[in-house]
């Protein structure tokens, strides 16, 4: 058995694990009798908030993660630095526009509005990215390109919520950007979960060229392989999982960037079979980080995407500074 | 039939114009170094060899192919580059840096051969060390054997001993000379003279985008090329490995 296959077992395991604490642990306690309920009487409470209130939230935890990982991983190969995640590119920050525009237009009322417009926000990304690609083939001057898109989409999502005459819609756009899977239903699930599967599939595709690009875009260019298409399938594969993820949570940050090194050492480095690990890694953390999130006593819950940048920014700065010293940039 | 021909190849890079109607051939068996100061073409002309700098005019062939009509798959087949760039972005294992050079063989067909061609360049014991971890002479090494995995018919190596201690030239030049006594043929540019002169069935020098001289070492680097093109005041004597340039720079 390889040593990736062995590590996603292990990671599989540890997921169902922390799926089945998601589902069974909560603010609301039960008692024996009540569990029992839980798993044989659909028509009773415990059941509906087992099955029907924290399985899909942990399941949509699991595959928003998993969706973020994944890019974090495409990102870090196709650019080759440890640092990249999906938001260095823009494509969160597009896909918070996509949905921000939707909500004040009044599309939060619509089932699915906000989510397509943040797709197609992701989308618009990834196609600018792609166009980018082709003219700028040095991973420096796509990295500023993707800060300079972030930047303009954070600047006009904000514009939104500045010139948004509804408190409402207001309240809810910044609900938005700060990220969470509360009230998430299976419906929510089965969003995600195709477009997790698209990602999978074009990242894949990718592996082998982000492999070759370990030796630089000459050394690639040269390998034999097409290295137009190695890039079109990862900025697919990135923009379709982070816009996926954006459209299901909002922007939830740090997880693409931790999760390919959470197992980075295991795989050797290899940036083509980090990215099934590093999916399960990511879906991994926001499980247990919504958990955890759940089971802080607060007044109000705290939202994923805060707790996560609480946690990640000091991982962040750890990463930068093993990088420097480990990496030779 | 010549390997590789480029045929009068003009080319820039932005508005510089890199290449100035470069002609050369490569054939089986031959080793050709392409010689001259900095700036001077050599690795541009190894970039249009290899398809990798668009040419503005001219054509560059692979046997009797236009490279420009081939496949990345076939020109890959056909040839094996390796770049001056030694920065390799991830800590994979040395083996694994290597495999990379036949990414069409199948993992374990890969890895083999990988390891052989660690074995061939001296490196056999690093193959599980992570290259991070590594010297750049025995990155350089690594990476060689990468551009040894497969048997392609044409080796473009740029500057393969830059940075590297007399000994790690002699053996990078050696493992070069040993796939030409293959029935290879190989470009490869070089900034020692004497190793040139040495290793070389043909020197190629380069200045300005412009071929100045193409013919055996010891004539294509004569005392006028040496003068004009290096800023070189020298002779060549025999030495116990071949020629040796005693020189001193023009006053």
């Amino acid at each position: 058995m390889s040593r990736t296959v062995r590590l996603c077992l292990i990671l599989g395991l540890v997921i169902v694990a922390a799926l089945a604490a998601a589902v069974m642990i909560g603010e609301t306690g039960f008692d024996g009798a009540q569990y029992a309920a839980a798993f044989s009487d659909p028509t009773s409470g415990p059941w509906e908030v087992l099955w029907q209130v924290r399985a899909p939230r942990a399941v949509c935890a699991l595959m928003v993660g998993a969706a973020l990982g994944l890019a974090g991983a495409v990102m870090q190969g196709l650019l080759r630095n440890p640092l990249a995640d999906p938001g260095v590119l823009g494509v969160s920050a597009t896909a918070a526009l996509g949905a921000a525009l939707a909500i004040v237009l009044g599309g939060a009322g619509v089932t699915g509005v906000v989510e397509m417009s943040a797709l197609v926000g992701a989308a618009a990304a990834g196609g600018l990215l792609i166009a980018a690609s082709g003219l700028m083939r040095a991973p420096e001057a796509l990295i500023l390109f993707g800060v300079a898109l972030s930047s303009f989409a954070g600047a006009a999502t904000a514009l939104i919520f500045n010139l948004s005459p509804s408190p409402i819609a207001q309240a809810e756009v910044m609900s938005w950007l700060l990220g969470s899977v509360q009230n998430r239903s299976w419906v929510d699930v089965a969003w995600v979960t195709p477009a997790v599967v698209v990602a999978a599939v074009f990242a894949g595709l990718s592996a082998g060229g982000l492999r070759m690009l370990t030796l630089g875009d000459e050394g690639a260019a040269a390998s034999g392989l097409s290295m137009g298409r190695v890039r079109a399938f990862a900025l697919i594969a990135a923009a379709v999982a982070t816009g996926a993820a954006v459209a299901v949570a909002g922007v939830i940050g740090f997880v693409g960037l931790a999760a390919p090194h959470l197992v980075r050492a295991a795989v050797r480095g290899d940036p083509g079979r980090i990215l099934a690990p590093s999916a399960l890694a990511g879906g991994l953390m926001l499980v247990v980080a919504d958990l955890l999130a759940r089971l802080t006593p607060t007044d109000q819950e705290l939202k994923l995407g805060v707790f996560t940048a609480l946690i990640g920014a000091p991982l962040f700065a750890l990463i930068a500074w093993r990088a420097a010293r480990e990496w030779r940039l | 039939m010549s390997l590789l021909s480029l045929n009068a190849v003009r080319a820039r890079i932005g508005r510089e114009r890199v290449l100035d109607g470069v002609s050369l051939t490569v054939s089986a068996g031959e080793v050709v170094a392409l010689c001259g100061p900095n700036g001077a073409g050599k690795s541009s002309v190894i970039r249009a060899a290899a398809g990798l700098l668009a040419v503005e005019s001219g054509r560059v062939r692979l046997g009797d192919d236009d490279i420009s009509r081939l496949s990345p798959r076939q020109r890959a087949e056909r040839l094996s580059y390796l770049p001056q760039e030694r920065r390799i972005a991830w800590n994979l294992p040395a083996v694994e840096v290597s495999a990379l050079g036949a990414p069409f063989l199948a993992g374990e067909a890969a890895l083999d051969r990988a390891k052989e061609a660690l074995l061939a360049v001296g490196a056999g014991h690093l193959a599980d060390r992570g290259v991070a971890e590594m010297s750049g002479g025995e990155r350089a090494r690594v990476l060689l054997a990468r551009a040894l995995v497969v048997d392609a018919p044409l080796l473009l190596a740029d500057e393969p001993t830059a940075g590297l201690d007399p000994d790690a030239q002699r053996l990078v030049l050696e493992q070069l000379r040993a796939r030409s006594r293959a029935a290879a043929g190989v470009l490869v540019s070089l900034h020692d003279l004497t190793l040139a002169a040495a290793f070389a069935d043909r020197v190629v020098v380069l200045d300005g985008g412009r071929i100045v001289a193409d013919a055996a070492p010891l004539d294509a680097l004569a005392q006028p090329v040496l003068r004009q093109v290096f800023g070189l005041d020298g002779t060549w004597i025999e030495g116990p490995d071949g020629p040796l340039l005693a020189a001193r720079r023009v006053q």
